[in-house]
């Protein structure tokens, strides 16, 4: 019976506590900065695109969300030619983050992209493509890799050895 | 006593206290939620008052569904009597001096008889919904009601003999020195209880255990039937607050303000514990209740009602 009167004085003790209720579109909640929403491709400090196309993120993908189709450029870097998200698959896991291995796809806090219309979930090239590097400043993969592309042959990527001459006898 | 305009207050109290139930839907959503530490509906109108009016707009253009299986005519007058029942009792009810349908001299025998009708309107949902939900809701009411009916009246018994009178009024004006709750102590608490179930509200909400019985006695109803037993539930709160306020808590009696303000303020503070109640207690077990009733509450019933008839005895 004590018991009960307590409970009951307890509960009414929450009439002096603070509500923990976000009102959201007042009232913005704290996202964190790793926490998983709307996917973007970033560029490398140069400016340039950094994914390489190598269909990775469309693979790992479980909802089968993301199409692209590689190409390579004048300067035989490889790039995707169209690349395509659809947002009312995909089901913000992340594993395409994880597989890509030029930091190029990574999901971002902004988690409000609503629509009335379905189609407009599409999210095409331009409209996943920004300007900066997102999470990882300063990462240039075609500078560390030791992939070939024009004005850069094997052996002459940042830290990278000169090729082995698997023909000579020389140690 | 009575109202010089009796049709006036009819009018008046059917008004308000039906206005009132309604808003006693945003009255315990947002206390539920304050106890909660949420906010509860705040979006429409100011402080989400127009929710209530967006809950009747829906509830008004629901299907009104008979269900093919159900015993119609009884189907369709079972919500009905609830509603009669309650505002009947709100008949006797003295709010303030003049504010008052009718001042009968047995109006706490018609208040009590009033709502062991009201049982009737549940029993009968149960039974005509012909579903075993429903039935089991109906059964659990009628054992309930009956049970907590009897020891409602006998702790009300003591509050008669300190009073010298079933009306309610002289109720009132015998409390002008002393508030009942002082010398009926026991008395209200076991009120009190026995009022919780009389309204089926939580911890006594067995009849419709939404948990268990999916809504027990009302899992059958759509449209303004349910409507109906939602709004005669919180009449019957309501009605219960007003009662024990003209009971123990000396009705309109107060200093400075005006009586029919002190009376709502006494109703609402009981009004405002019964949803206390809800946001605190959980269900109890259905042979835990009887038990309780039977074997508990009444018992104390007849000593209160004993000791207070000694005293009074004594006391002349």
């Amino acid at each position: 019976m004590w018991s009960l009167i307590e409970t009951i004085w307890n509960v009414f003790l929450h009439s002096f506590h603070k509500r923990v209720t976000i009102q959201y579109p007042e009232q913005k909640p704290y996202m964190a900065p790793r926490s998983r929403a709307r996917i973007i491709l970033s560029r490398d400090p140069d400016g340039g695109e950094r994914c390489v196309a190598c269909y990775l993120c469309a693979i790992a993908c479980p909802v089968d969300c993301i199409a692209l189709q590689a190409t390579e450029d004048k300067d035989e870097r490889r790039y995707p030619e169209f690349f395509r998200i659809n947002f009312s698959r995909c089901i913000f896991c992340g594993y395409c983050e994880e597989a890509c291995p030029t930091y190029a796809i990574q999901l971002t806090p902004d988690f409000e992209m609503a629509e009335y219309n379905r189609q407009n979930l599409v999210y095409e090239k331009e409209d996943l493509l920004i300007d900066g590097p997102g999470k990882y400043p300063g990462y240039n993969y075609w500078r560390v890799s030791g992939a070939r592309i024009a004005g850069k042959d094997k052996g002459e990527a940042e830290n990278e050895a000169p090729p082995v001459d698997l023909r000579s006898l020389m140690p | 006593m009575t109202s010089p305009y009796p049709l006036a207050a009819i009018a008046g109290i059917l008004i308000v206290a039906l206005s009132l139930a309604a808003l006693l839907i945003w009255v315990e959503r947002r206390l539920l939620a304050l106890w909660q530490d949420r906010y509860g509906p705040n979006r429409v109108g100011p402080f989400g008052l127009l929710q209530v009016v967006a809950d009747m707009i829906k509830i008004f253009a629901k299907e009104d569904w008979l269900p093919p299986f159900a015993d119609k005519a009884v189907f369709i007058i079972a919500p009905a009597i609830i509603m009669v029942t309650v505002l009947l009792s709100f008949a006797v009810v003295p709010f303030s001096p003049g504010i008052i349908v009718v001042d009968l001299n047995i109006a706490l025998l018609f208040f009590l008889g009033m709502s062991s009708l009201g049982v009737y309107s549940i029993v009968l949902a149960g039974w005509a919904s012909d579903s075993k939900y429903s039935l089991l809701g109906g059964l659990r009411a009628a054992a309930q009601m009956i049970s907590y009916e009897v020891f409602m009246s006998l702790s009300l018994m003591g509050v008669v003999l300190l009073a010298g009178s079933f009306r309610l009024s002289a109720i009132v004006e015998a409390q002008k020195k002393l508030w009942f709750i002082v010398p009926q102590f026991l008395g209200f608490v076991l009120f009190l209880i026995a009022g919780v179930a009389e309204a089926r509200r939580s911890p006594f909400d067995l009849p419709e255990a939404e948990a268990e019985l999916v809504a027990g006695f009302h899992s059958e109803y759509s449209g303004m039937k349910f409507g109906m037993f939602f709004v005669g539930e919180y009449l019957g709160v309501i009605l219960i607050s007003s009662m024990i306020t003209v009971l123990f808590f000396g009705g309109w009696l107060g200093p400075w303000l005006p009586p029919i303000v002190w009376f709502l303020i006494k109703m609402f503070a009981f009004i405002c514990f019964f949803i206390l109640l809800r946001a605190s207690l959980p269900r109890l077990r259905f042979d835990q209740l009887m038990s309780w009733g039977w074997k508990v509450m009444l018992p104390l019933a007849l000593l209160n009602l004993i000791v207070t008839g000694a005293v009074v005895v004594a006391w002349r």
